[in-house]
């Protein structure tokens, strides 16, 4: 097990779109362990992708439970992932382990389904909502090369308040 | 490393600010930090961090002639700030109500008793002349939880005063 060194904006690997998996084995169940052990290490971390540590896989990890009071899967090692519906916006700050000191308002999808392969190639069928659906959509954004900053809503937007209609 | 100064500018606003002062201070060997820049009641207002290697004066001296062609008034202050000094914001606050005098002392009065520390506060007047409305929202850092900030404001909020908090928790991914 190891903690991978994390790729830091401007390294034009973060902007390049990420490959699919095809074989799932024991060198993929040793990286995925060891990108688990990236998020972990990070301050705050709740999601990694692999294009963050430089692979250009289709794999993220999502742990949002050490969060209070949120719904949530638990660890969710997601691969090849692809939302399947998207309901809601809502926005949020959020930052990344890839563009340290900087945090930002981004609008996401309030709820979320998804299909994905396990670290053993099984089918995975989810929905998601809230917190855990942003870090999801965040992450995923990451395998289309595409970063928060490319998301980002100006701070003056908030001056409106978020209204929460029941 | 060049020092920093504290440069605001403020004037009627016009199309075409933000470039000639940037392009002056980069034609001078500036180099900008954060900056926030905007619009206010017809004014724009900016308020740069610059380095340059040099002093206050000189960096004053940078942009005097584009300033006074567009009719801004000038001010640098050398500061000791630096860059990567940010403080994340936990908590928000939106307030809004009809527009009356003293509700942003209020407000921050009763915030800054339970040691809320703004970190960034922006209002605007909405509604009409007739009825306007005051909107603005802080976000800052407190260790007071929601519900006891609730308490600590419920007073003015009894006024008529809407103030809604949140919790801001980055997703770090």
């Amino acid at each position: 097990m190891a903690v991978l060194p994390v790729l830091v904006f401007p390294d034009e690997r973060l902007k390049q779109p990420a490959q699919p998996v095809g074989h799932f084995d024991h060198a993929l169940r040793d990286f995925i362990t060891d990108l688990e052990q990236t998020m972990r290490a990070g301050p705050g971390g709740v999601g990694i992708a692999a294009p963050q540590v430089g692979c250009q896989q289709r794999i993220v990890i999502v742990d949002v439970s050490s969060k209070p009071k949120l719904v949530h899967h638990g660890c969710l090692i997601l691969i090849n992932p692809e939302i399947t519906y998207r309901d809601g916006s809502v926005m949020g700050r959020e930052g990344c382990m890839s563009v340290p000191d900087f945090t930002g308002n981004v609008m996401r999808a309030q709820n979320i389904k998804l299909c994905a392969l396990d670290a053993r190639g099984a089918k995975l069928e989810l929905a998601c909502t809230g917190y855990e659906a942003r870090a999801i959509q965040h992450e995923l954004d990451h395998l289309d090369g595409l970063l928060f900053l490319d998301r980002l809503v100006s701070r003056r937007t908030d001056l409106f308040p978020r209204k929460k209609y029941q | 490393m060049a020092p920093w100064f504290m440069l605001a500018l403020v004037g009627r606003d016009q199309a075409g600010i933000v470039a000639r002062i940037t392009q002056a201070l980069y034609q001078g060997g500036a180099n900008l930090g954060e900056a926030s820049m905007l619009r206010l009641g017809g004014n724009f207002a900016m308020m740069l961090m610059v380095s340059h290697a040099s002093d206050a004066r000189a960096v004053e001296q940078l942009v005097a002639r584009d300033a006074q062609e567009l009719g801004l008034t000038v001010h640098v202050d050398a500061i000791t700030g630096q860059l990567h000094r940010h403080i994340q914001p936990n908590m928000s606050v939106s307030v809004y109500g009809a527009d009356r005098s003293g509700i942003v002392a209020r407000v921050t009065g009763a915030l800054a008793k339970v040691g809320f520390h703004i970190l960034n506060l922006e209002s605007d007047v909405g509604g009409n002349d007739q009825q306007p409305l005051y909107i603005m929202h802080i976000e800052g850092h407190c260790a007071s939880s929601v519900e006891q900030l609730q308490a600590t404001l419920e007073p003015i909020t009894r006024d008529g005063i809407q103030i809604h908090f949140e919790t801001i928790e980055p997703m770090v991914g």
